[in-house]
């Protein structure tokens, strides 16, 4: 890193090499070259604690939840429910019992669709979602307004990479019975305005749903201020592991609705004419839950909410800047989404290349981003590309990485143009 | 026939085993992708193209009056070209009998290419000498 790069982070106040050295994988290397990791939207690494505390699980206390009369059986059921107060903690919601731990976003907003799109949704309905959606937030609710009779509907995004609006609210009518939404978009970096759309569709009386899977890192999460139904996130996205996510809702919501699967330990009873249901959040976590996952989960929001979550911030709009400017500077090249206040997620196309060429180039220098879709293919017929090449920042990204970005788009550009 | 454009097999593996580092192998593979014979744009439709790639992949193959196996491909991805060129080097001009016995995936491993080609790339790739065994079992 030269002087003036770290001259430049230091001015945000933030020390990216204290934080970068809790990553052990950071320092690692990929075709001889030092590891530069900018696929974060896809999937962040983990800081030391959090391999410590799944470490720790298996070596000294795993046992299984919920059930056993014995010492490790209480240890892992008070690591677990713990994990589910930090969770609950993080985004500000009153009762742990909000939370329904599940395999991931994905699975949250599969759950959230099914269950109360099932118990809620008529024909002649309509699920209003937005065009920059992941097909997470788009595919459960087709799958279960097929079945419904309903109809799902999205609202358009700008040139600019933002929501309309305008046109979000003149779309929302008493047809609209939910409203499911994205806080940061994972293929354009636009912080939607979430607290607006959901107070617009609950003037029509519509559930709301939020996909926080990128926002959980970009902006402090808080529902009561959201004053949304419903608010999921995941667990490897916030630096914890795979495999574990959260689907936070209202008591009173998640008590009406129907379980998604059935099994252990979600019943009071089970009889063979019959059976009834737990309350939430047992209703929802059939079977042995990942509870090794859950106390990683727990130890990144424990990391994570230690940090300075400012400075953070602060360097990560720095970035946001810095790849904005540098990414300018190389020929022929069009990034999707320049809202002002995006987070540091680049997807750019460029007239001299498809996306899949540029990738093995960069991946060679030892620098990690991802081509094609992204899982948001409407998004990308919005913006008339088939595909494009996404690098994603975290916290611990620096601006020499975003400088190696630049240096192996110009040696792709050589190589190809 | 070989297209002129497409160098033969022999030639490639040539080339290849001189160029040392990753680059220039690249390098090779983009060229002889951008030298690729042009695909009409009335090929290009669904029916031609080939999944399992993150580009767009649309491969013809034609059976001419002397038995012989005439095949259009092309790609949006210069890399894509490159390896398309490859495999025209070993499939066209044959006839449905040769091209099922060619062991594609044996040259492939032979030219180190694998090592260059991410496990989702070397999946496109493998459909692309999928496609070109299905339509050569049924000429």
């Amino acid at each position: 890193m030269n002087a003036a790069t770290r001259q430049t982070e230091s001015s945000t106040g933030f020390d990216v090499d204290t934080l970068r050295a809790e990553f052990p994988n950071l320092s690692r290397h990929v075709h001889g070259k030092p590891l530069v990791y900018l696929d974060n939207a896809a999937t962040k690494h983990k800081p030391q604690p959090v391999i410590d505390a799944i470490d720790a699980f298996y070596r000294s206390g795993n046992s299984n939840v919920h059930r056993g009369m014995h010492a490790l059986s209480e240890e892992a059921t008070a690591a677990f429910e713990e994990a589910r107060s930090s969770c609950a903690a993080f985004i500000g919601a009153a009762d742990p019992r909000e939370i329904v731990f599940t395999a991931g976003a994905t699975d949250a907003l599969n759950l959230v669709a099914h269950s109360l799109g099932g118990m809620t949704l008529k024909p002649g309905d309509r699920v209003l979602l937005t065009e920059m959606e992941h097909h997470s937030n788009i595919v459960p609710w087709q799958l279960i307004a097929e079945r419904c009779g309903a109809e799902v509907i999205a609202a358009p995004v700008t040139d600019a990479g933002e929501i309309d609006l305008v046109a979000y609210e003149g779309l929302l009518d008493e047809r609209v019975k939910i409203a499911s939404m994205v806080a940061v978009s994972n293929t354009l970096g636009t912080v939607n305005p979430v607290p607006e759309m959901v107070r617009l569709a609950k003037n029509v009386g519509a559930a709301t749903v939020i996909d926080a899977t990128q926002a959980a890192t970009v902006h402090p999460i808080d529902v009561a201020q959201i004053g949304c139904d419903f608010l999921t996130f995941t667990g490897h996205k916030l630096f914890g592991p795979t495999g574990v996510g959260v689907l936070w809702g209202r008591r009173e919501l998640l008590n009406t609705m129907p379980p998604y699967k059935g099994g252990g330990e979600m019943i009071t009873s089970v009889k063979l004419t019959g059976s009834t249901y737990a309350e939430a959040p047992m209703r929802f976590e059939a079977g042995t839950p990942n509870i090794a996952g859950a106390v990683g989960l727990g130890a990144a929001i424990e990391w994570f909410t230690r940090q300075d979550r400012d400075a953070m911030r602060a360097h990560e709009r720095s970035l946001a800047q810095h790849g904005r400017e540098r990414l300018a500077e190389v020929e022929g090249l069009r990034v999707l989404g320049e809202s002002p206040t995006k987070a540091p997620i680049f997807s750019f196309v460029v007239d001299w290349a498809h996306p899949y060429d540029i990738g093995p180039i960069l991946d060679r220098r030892g620098i990690a981003v991802r081509t094609g879709h992204h899982c948001t293919e409407p998004l990308m017929d919005r913006f008339g590309v088939p595909a494009s090449v996404r690098a994603s920042c975290a916290a611990y990204t620096t601006h020499a990485e975003i400088d190696a970005l630049i240096d192996g788009l110009k040696k792709a550009k050589d190589m190809l143009g | 026939m070989s297209a002129p454009a497409v160098p033969t097999i022999d030639e490639i593996q040539d080339t290849f085993e001189l160029l040392g580092d990753w680059e220039e192998r690249f390098g090779y593979l983009i060229d002889l992708g951008k030298k690729l014979p042009a695909m009409p744009e009335e090929d290009r439709v669904e029916a031609n193209r080939v999944h399992g790639c993150q580009a767009s992949v649309w491969l013809k193959a034609d059976l001419l009056e002397d038995q012989r196996l005439a095949l259009k491909a092309a790609s949006d991805a210069h890399i894509v070209n490159g390896l398309i060129a490859i495999m025209l080097s070993l499939f066209d001009g044959s006839t449905p009998a040769e091209a099922r016995a060619i062991d594609a995936k044996a040259v492939v491993e032979k030219l180190g290419l694998s090592e260059h080609l991410s496990p989702t790339r070397r999946n496109g790739l493998w459909a692309m000498i999928e496609r070109i065994k299905t339509l050569t079992a049924n000429a």
